[in-house]
């Protein structure tokens, strides 16, 4: 058998490329944008206020002069990077708990189970409003990702839990464990290998979670204030009222990023999907 | 309906308040100067007409929450409270209680959530059963493409393009609020009109960006379901294509539908909050960012408190009408 070229791949999984092609894309933008914006005209008063797009400034300027051409530059790296970061220990914390939960069982997996049922029935943007808003000091933007990541976890767990539970009876895994092979050792070479289909798709969806979540918070002012990113953007966007006074360039843009991020990683995850899962993606 | 059925879920309903509660007790005491004591003596010090107000209130915070009592005597009593919906006074609007303000703005929340999520919920799971028939008309699987793109978008930022083509470039629409300014709330058929017409533009983009969500899951269960040896029966006893469908696939689909609904409670209210402000709907959302901006904070905890236990009385509700539906599952676990 010869490998299939990349194109071929490509066209397999159309889904997929076009999930990885956007936040590429999105991705690149912040680095390559930097090589010709200048990030400084991102900062309050860099420029006259309130201008409308010119050759100047490509996206005009919002009501405390910056430039926004700057910010999106600027910010669209920020909320990868909190997206990133909490989606990351969100799924190191899930898949820990979702483990231990189900290749354990017994009273720790009635535990984790409770907690992450309770939390995730309760609405993860009040807490968070709790716990940001507790917070007396600035928030940064590293702790901002790890306030959205202390409720991401709960829904890693409870998949990972569940794949663990039905591959722990698997005929291979019992003869693992007919052959000597300690727990640990089980988990490492059987369990884990087969779960990362599960584990790419989780990521995928715990970043995209974690990115909406962080933008909720900033849109109700608890981001970190002195930052340009795509959700603070959007919150002085709103406390300036420009949808009232029809400033489009300053509202559209970091909705049309934010859009980009969820489409792409959307795509991403549902090409995972039927990789993991072929079974529900039948063509009927 | 067996009482130990009840009892149980009854149970889980009492932690999951429980929970909430805590963790709202806990949080902001986790923080190295508590924010609440901060904000009453920032507001005295600002004091002007306020000042002999404030001072009453950080009498009766101090009475109520005493730096002198013991931790767990706080808890206990902070339980109580939580129990009869007090939550104190508002900091912002001194004389008015948090209980009060939150209840004004819950009516609002509540009709334009069920309301929106309902329709969604109605025609994402016929789009997900049709998506998932090999009979329907082609054009629905080129509809669903886009409206799967929507589903990728949050409420509110769909909401904000929404407000600005028909409220602002076409002018069909209310830019915002819940009733056009200037008229008092009255139970007249002109009022009534007015409200529904200004919660047009939000429960549309709830609805518009939802509606994907529910097609995909419909359409999950309905492949599974169509796996299954009694639609394969069906279809070989030479049933109506139209029979197997509505009454072999559908029904069966329509079930485990009906727990993502309970699931998604948390996820929907999240994302409603937000709508509200986008449009400045009168409802708890609003209240909620009125109270973040002025930091009230009886008044934050208050509106989380209270959602939960919306939150969690409408899990309990589904969870006691499901087994009527589905006999199947009979009131086990």
């Amino acid at each position: 058998m010869t490998r299939p070229s990349l194109g071929a791949l490509a066209r397999q999984h159309p889904q997929l490329t076009a999930g990885l092609v956007v936040v590429f894309l999105v991705v690149a933008f912040g680095p390559v944008g930097s090589v010709f914006v200048d990030t400084d005209l991102s900062r309050v008063g860099s420029a006259a206020a309130n201008t409308s797009p010119s050759a100047e400034h490509p996206l005009g300027t919002d009501a405390a002069g910056r430039d926004l051409l700057a910010v999106m530059v600027a910010g669209t790296p920020l909320t990868l990077r909190i997206g990133f970061i909490a989606g990351a220990v969100g799924l190191g914390i899930g898949t820990l708990l979702g483990f231990i939960a189900g290749f354990f069982g017994g009273w720790i997996d009635t535990l984790i189970r409770g907690a992450a049922d309770v939390l995730m029935t309760i609405p993860g943007l009040l807490f968070l409003v709790v716990l940001a808003t507790s917070l007396q000091a600035t928030v940064t933007v590293n702790m901002m990702a790890l306030v959205v990541a202390s409720l991401a976890w709960m829904i890693p767990t409870r998949t990972i839990r569940s794949q663990v539970l039905s591959m722990r009876e698997a005929g291979y895994v019992q003869v693992a464990r007919l052959s000597g092979l300690g727990d640990l050792e089980i988990i490492a070479r059987e369990l884990l290998p087969n779960l990362l289909p599960y584990l790419a798709a989780s990521f995928v969806s715990a970043v995209g979670a974690a990115v909406l979540a962080s933008i909720g918070l900033e849109a109700l002012g608890l981001g970190p204030q002195n930052e340009p990113t795509l959700g603070m953007t959007i919150y002085w966007a709103l406390y300036y009222t420009s949808l009232l006074r029809g400033v489009w360039w300053w509202w559209a843009p970091p909705i049309i990023m934010i859009v980009l991020i969820f489409v792409g990683l959307f795509l991403v995850s549902m090409g995972l999907d039927r990789i993991a899962n072929p079974r529900m993606w039948k063509t009927p | 309906m067996p009482a130990d059925y009840l009892v149980r879920r009854f149970a889980v309903f009492l932690i999951i308040v429980w929970a909430g509660a805590t963790i709202n007790f806990f949080m902001p005491r986790l923080a190295p100067v508590n924010p609440i004591r901060e904000r009453l003596l920032q507001a005295v010090s600002f004091g002007g007409a306020g000042k002999t107000d404030m001072e009453a209130v950080v009498a009766t915070y101090e009475a109520k929450f005493g730096l002198d009592q013991p931790l767990w005597k706080q808890y206990l009593r902070y339980i109580g409270d939580v129990a009869r919906l007090d939550f104190g006074v508002s900091i912002a609007n001194f004389p008015s209680r948090a209980s009060d303000i939150i209840l004004r703005a819950l009516p609002w929340t509540l009709g334009l959530l069920t309301m929106a999520t309902l329709i969604a919920f109605a025609i994402g799971t016929l789009l997900g059963a049709l998506l998932a028939w090999p009979k329907s008309p082609a054009v629905l699987h080129y509809l669903s493409a886009p409206l799967l793109a929507l589903s990728a978008i949050p409420y509110y930022l769909l909401g904000l393009v929404l407000v600005f083509a028909l409220g602002f470039t076409l002018r069909v629409f209310p830019l915002g609020g819940g009733f056009t300014l200037g008229t008092l709330p009255n139970p007249s058929v002109a009022f009534a009109i007015d409200v529904i017409y200004h919660s047009i533009v939000p429960a549309l983009s709830i609805v518009l960006s939802s509606v994907g969500f529910w097609a995909l899951s419909m359409r999950g269960m309905m492949v599974t379901v169509q796996g299954e040896d009694y639609v394969n029966y069906a279809e070989a006893r030479g049933l109506k294509s139209r029979d197997v469908f509505l009454r072999y696939a559908v029904r069966n689909a329509l079930l485990p539908q009906t727990t993502s609904l309970a699931l998604a409670m948390g996820y929907v209210v999240s994302g409603a909050v937000l709508v509200e402000v986008v449009f400045a709907y009168p409802g708890v959302g609003t209240v909620l960012f009125r109270a973040i901006q002025t930091f009230d904070y009886f008044v934050i905890y208050g509106v989380v408190v209270m959602v939960i236990l919306a939150i969690a009385l409408a899990t309990l509700i589904l969870d006691i009408v499901y087994p009527l539906l589905d006999p199947r599952i009979a009131y086990k676990r």
